[in-house]
């Protein structure tokens, strides 16, 4: 069990690595897309062998699903898309970014003092949260109707959006 | 838990598996002979059977079709709320049944409103 969990992560994680350095060294934008749905797909997987299911389903649902779409959209609609990146300028800042961003990464992963369970946990997620969400005693039932309210503003919006021409 | 996650790559291996194995069929059999190798146009046209194909196959495509993909993200986050209520659905009984039909009345106001404003029709 502890061997298969272990293949399975390093699996993954040369897959992550690999799709993310397909989405940054690719020419073609389109499949930059993909290698980054891909690479989505399988932090899903690192999420599972976590033992998140609720985390892993999710993360299929709206990282695999809707931003996937939606950049794979965003290219399709675009009409520059291939010649390819054109941006020559910024690639210094960028550089510099970049680096600050992965040094406060690594930072914060090496200070941060991980709480390690022990054991892995045998029982599914996904209920307890149903439960800690919904449930009439503590369950948060005004905040979940009210991204409901939010989500009618995002149909609203994206109408609005859409009708103006 | 993690044995059922494993059924699930037992699938995706075997999907993995079997999508690389029909693009290798073709040029394995070639190699082997089996299959000889005597191309003509018709052959080795895209579609045997078809209209020729004009220019790219990369084209903008019309802007209306973002508006569906909004539509996707919104239904999207909407499953994320859907998937936990309905694997408590038992537990949570009445009460998560009513929470989910507030839910539920308060976005199909948006439905009734694109409904009303024509944006679901393609012209």
């Amino acid at each position: 069990m502890e061997m298969g969990i272990a293949i399975a992560f390093w699996v993954l994680a040369a897959v992550i690595i690999g799709a993310a350095l397909a989405v940054v060294l690719g020419r073609n934008i389109f499949r930059a897309a993909l290698f980054l749905v891909l690479c989505f797909f399988t932090i899903a997987g690192i999420f599972v062998i976590l033992s998140a299911d609720f985390l892993a389903g999710v993360q299929v649902l709206i990282y695999v699903g809707a931003i996937g779409v939606l950049i794979i959209f965003a290219i399709m609609l675009t009409r520059e898309t291939q010649r390819g990146s054109p941006s020559g300028r910024l690639r210094l800042p960028a550089l510099i970014a970049g680096l600050l961003f992965l040094a406060t990464m690594v930072f914060v992963i090496v200070s941060t003092d991980w709480q390690i369970v022990a054991e892995i946990p045998t029982e599914p997620t996904t209920s307890g949260i149903a439960q800690a969400l919904f449930s009439k005693e503590e369950g948060f039932v005004l905040p979940f109707e009210i991204a409901a309210a939010l989500l009618l503003a995002a149909i609203i919006g994206a109408i609005v959006l859409v009708r103006e021409k | 838990m993690l044995g059922n996650f494993g059924y699930i790559g037992i699938f995706l291996i075997s999907a993995l598996g079997f999508a690389i194995f029909m693009v290798l069929i073709p040029p394995i059999l070639r190699r082997s002979g089996i299959v000889p190798k005597k191309p003509n146009p018709t052959k080795s046209s895209t579609y045997e059977c078809g209209m020729e194909t004009v220019g790219k196959s990369w084209v903008q495509f019309n802007f209306r079709y973002y508006f569906f993909a909004l539509l996707f993200v919104i239904f999207d986050i909407q499953v994320v709320f859907l998937y936990p209520w309905a694997v408590a659905f038992k537990q949570l009984k009445l009460f998560g049944l009513l929470e989910m039909l507030a839910f539920f009345l308060i976005l199909v106001v948006g439905f009734i409103y694109a409904w009303r404003k024509g944006v679901l029709e393609w012209k």
